[in-house]
């Protein structure tokens, strides 16, 4: 099909890394006013949403985060998008800095190739426009078809790529469920031809049915169209079936990152142990399972050292001091002590 | 052994201007003292219309248009309002998804435990105050006794869903109707609040009525399971046979449609085509038919009833022993392949 031939010059399988993230940092000031501040006699209250997070992606794979809640994964996607600046660090998309370029033209070109899938269907599309402009929109902004006729037959195409009839394009969103809508917003993300495309919990508001619906077709487009994926998840299964290379993300910092079938068989991180063991599944019936101790912490205030730690069955004075650096273990890296070869 | 709760022919209606919607259409199912059924669907299948019909809060207009609930052999659909709250904290305690709604955020955590004692049992301030650091304690909350008097925003997620679970357990209920308990809460801390629920239930002997959209919470909780499809029972039975040997095409389609941490990362998901039907829309004969690999002739056209289905029942035709018009021969055969056990007489009268 054209929309194949056209949609991505550099094929599939071409070795090489695409995204490249090292050091992100992203600090929001909470803090309330200077003058209540002085009053109040209160200092300034930080948040150190993602701390110091480095990945890199590969043409062609899926990297997927996942993270509880303030883990931070979402933020890391804004920031990777373009949508969030960083407070330090520095994001790369086939070698131009999404943050440094600064000049209208270079942004645009940058824009184009990264494209988002949102969480929730219902928000993410505009419900006054027809489905046609809302898939249009970014072939227009991009001027990729001038031509009015053509532009039409383009988004037919694209309808059709993710499963729809081309004449859907002539109804408005409140006329599909749920698992369309978010296909409709596929069709949109693939409009401007990108190469690199941002999930953020693409199916946690779809029901199971329909979840493995989109999860199916977002495969199945990565191997027509060669794209590459950040995958943004809580749910370490569908993790499972999509990630090619998974990071764990803990309070804003990475604390392991292993390819995917080695995370899964053996997960190194103490958290990602217990993330594993505490997913309820339907292979499990009846197994009395052991609970993990205790909540997340609040992120404003987190422990010191290794965030974990009060959690952690395996902690040690240093855990509570020290900031475990990133150990190599195979092809995994791990940020915990545990895994310090000079440990005594 | 009089069930702890009986459904019969349950019927929910939400009258519209565009007519009569039926949420929920002859449902049937009984909870065994101390048992914990599982209630399970996608969204719109009426399980939370079933959790609400039963503990007598149906939002109208919807209402309930048949049917009867009994609570251990006594009829509570047609009680007053005014029985019915008695019916309710006392005799049937409620967990609602979201901790924070079924908190008020103005008083002390003491305070409410408290109130809902006194409202159920006879006993001083001092005696209330005391049960609810007990039963504080039991879900385990650290300090109970320093928590009585903090507010609910000074909790966690997963303290405040403890919360909420020792409320429900105040008055020793005989059923606890709990919706989506753990939904809003990260997995870490699912764990912990479904096991509190399961041990807690147990101990008092209480039945269960867990109602979720996550079969892996069923799978791990539940003993038997009831899974809704368009607000009518598709197919119920012990959790491990409905879970590994599902006899209805829908709780098939489901089961292989659900990633898990085992099995093969690879393979394509199984995915049922379509989308479960909006309420003014349900096809006639079975409502799953459109979507249903093995649907034949009078699927289309006739309803089926809830029907012996190995270990469970399931409301589907190829389970119909005693059919006149017999499935095709090949359905059949593909209805085998996957694990539905056809009858044999079904199968020998297969064109």
């Amino acid at each position: 099909m054209s929309l194949a031939e056209t949609a991505r010059p550099a094929a599939a399988g071409e070795p090489g890394t695409l995204v490249e993230v090292q050091g992100l940092d992203r600090v929001f000031d909470l803090s309330r006013p200077w003058l209540n501040r002085l009053i109040e006699r209160r200092g300034r209250i930080r948040l150190t949403a993602v701390d110091g997070v480095d990945f890199a992606i590969r043409r062609g794979e899926t990297y997927a985060l996942v993270g509880e809640s303030g883990s931070g994964k979402s933020t890391i996607a804004k920031m990777v998008v373009g949508l969030l600046p960083p407070s330090g660090g520095s994001v790369t998309i086939g070698g131009t800095d999404v943050w440094a370029g600064r000049g209208r033209d270079e942004q645009r070109r940058m824009r184009r190739r990264i494209q988002m899938i949102f969480q929730d269907p219902f928000a993410s599309l505009n419900p006054r426009w027809r489905v046609e402009a809302i898939v249009a929109e970014p072939i227009k902004v991009f001027d990729l078809v001038p031509d009015a006729g053509r532009r039409r037959e383009r988004v037919g195409e694209l309808l059709s790529l993710v499963g729809l009839d081309p004449r859907d394009g002539q109804k408005f969103p409140h006329e599909f469920s749920g698992g369309q809508r978010q296909r409709i917003a596929i069709a949109r993300a693939l409009a401007s031809e990108p190469e690199f495309i941002v999930c953020d919990e693409p199916t946690s508001a779809l029901d199971v049915s329909v979840q493995a619906q989109v999860l199916n077709l977002l495969r199945d487009l990565q191997k027509r169209l060669g794209l590459t994926y950040l995958f943004i998840s809580h749910n370490l299964a569908v993790v499972r079936h999509v990630a090619t290379r998974v990071g764990v993300l803990y309070l804003g910092r990475l604390v392991e990152e292993a390819p995917a079938r080695a995370l899964f068989a053996e997960p190194l991180h103490p958290y990602t142990r217990m993330l594993l063991e505490a997913v309820p599944d339907i292979d499990m019936e009846g197994i009395e399972r052991q609970s993990i101790a205790g909540e997340i912490p609040n992120p404003i205030n987190p422990p010191r050292g290794c965030h974990f730690h009060p959690r952690c069955p395996h902690a040690m004075d240093r855990c509570r001091a020290e900031v475990p650096p990133r150990y190599a273990v195979g092809e995994a890296g791990v940020r915990c002590f545990l895994y310090d070869p000079d440990a005594t | 052994m009089t069930p702890t709760l009986s459904v019969r022919n349950l019927r929910v209606e939400i009258p519209t201007r565009r007519g009569v919607l039926t949420a929920i259409d002859d449902l049937s199912f009984d909870i065994a003292p101390g048992e914990v059924l599982g209630v399970v669907g996608e969204s719109g299948a009426g399980k939370s219309i079933t959790g609400t019909a039963i503990i007598g809060l149906l939002e109208p207009p919807a209402r309930i248009a048949g049917g009867e609930i009994r609570l251990a052999g006594e009829r509570i659909d047609d009680l007053s309002a005014d029985a019915m709250r008695r019916v309710r904290g006392r005799r049937i305690g409620m967990i609602f998804q979201d901790p924070l709604t079924s908190l008020n955020p103005l008083y002390r955590i003491g305070e409410q435990l408290a109130e809902t004692i006194l409202t159920h049992e006879r006993l001083s301030q001092r005696a209330a105050t005391d049960k609810a650091r007990r039963l504080l304690e039991e879900v385990g909350i650290p300090a109970a006794g320093d928590r009585l008097s903090s507010y609910p925003h000074q909790f966690s997620g997963g303290m405040r869903q403890r919360v909420v679970i020792a409320l429900a357990l105040a008055a020793d209920p005989e059923l606890v109707v709990a919706d989506e308990p753990t939904t809003a809460l990260d997995v870490s801390v699912q764990a912990q609040i479904i096991t509190l629920l399961k041990r807690l239930c147990a101990e008092r002997g209480a039945s269960v009525m867990l109602i979720t959209h996550d079969m892996g919470v069923i799978a791990e909780t539940a003993d038997r399971v009831c899974v809704l499809y368009a607000g009518r029972l598709a197919e119920i039975g012990p959790v491990r046979d409905v879970v590994k040997r599902p006899q209805h095409p829908y709780t098939h389609g489901l089961m292989a449609a659900i990633p898990t941490l085992h099995g093969d990362p690879d393979e394509t998901l199984r995915q049922i085509p379509g989308a479960m039907p909006r309420l003014d829309a349900i096809p006639p004969g079975c409502p799953f038919n459109p979507r249903c690999d093995f649907a034949y002739g009078r699927c289309g056209s006739e309803r089926p009833e809830p029907l012996d289905a190995g270990k469970s029942r399931a409301a589907c035709f190829l389970h119909d022993a005693d059919a006149a018009e017999a499935p095709p021969a090949d359905t059949v055969r593909a209805a085998r392949a996957v694990g539905l056990e056809v009858p044999q007489k079904v199968a020998e009268a297969a064109r």
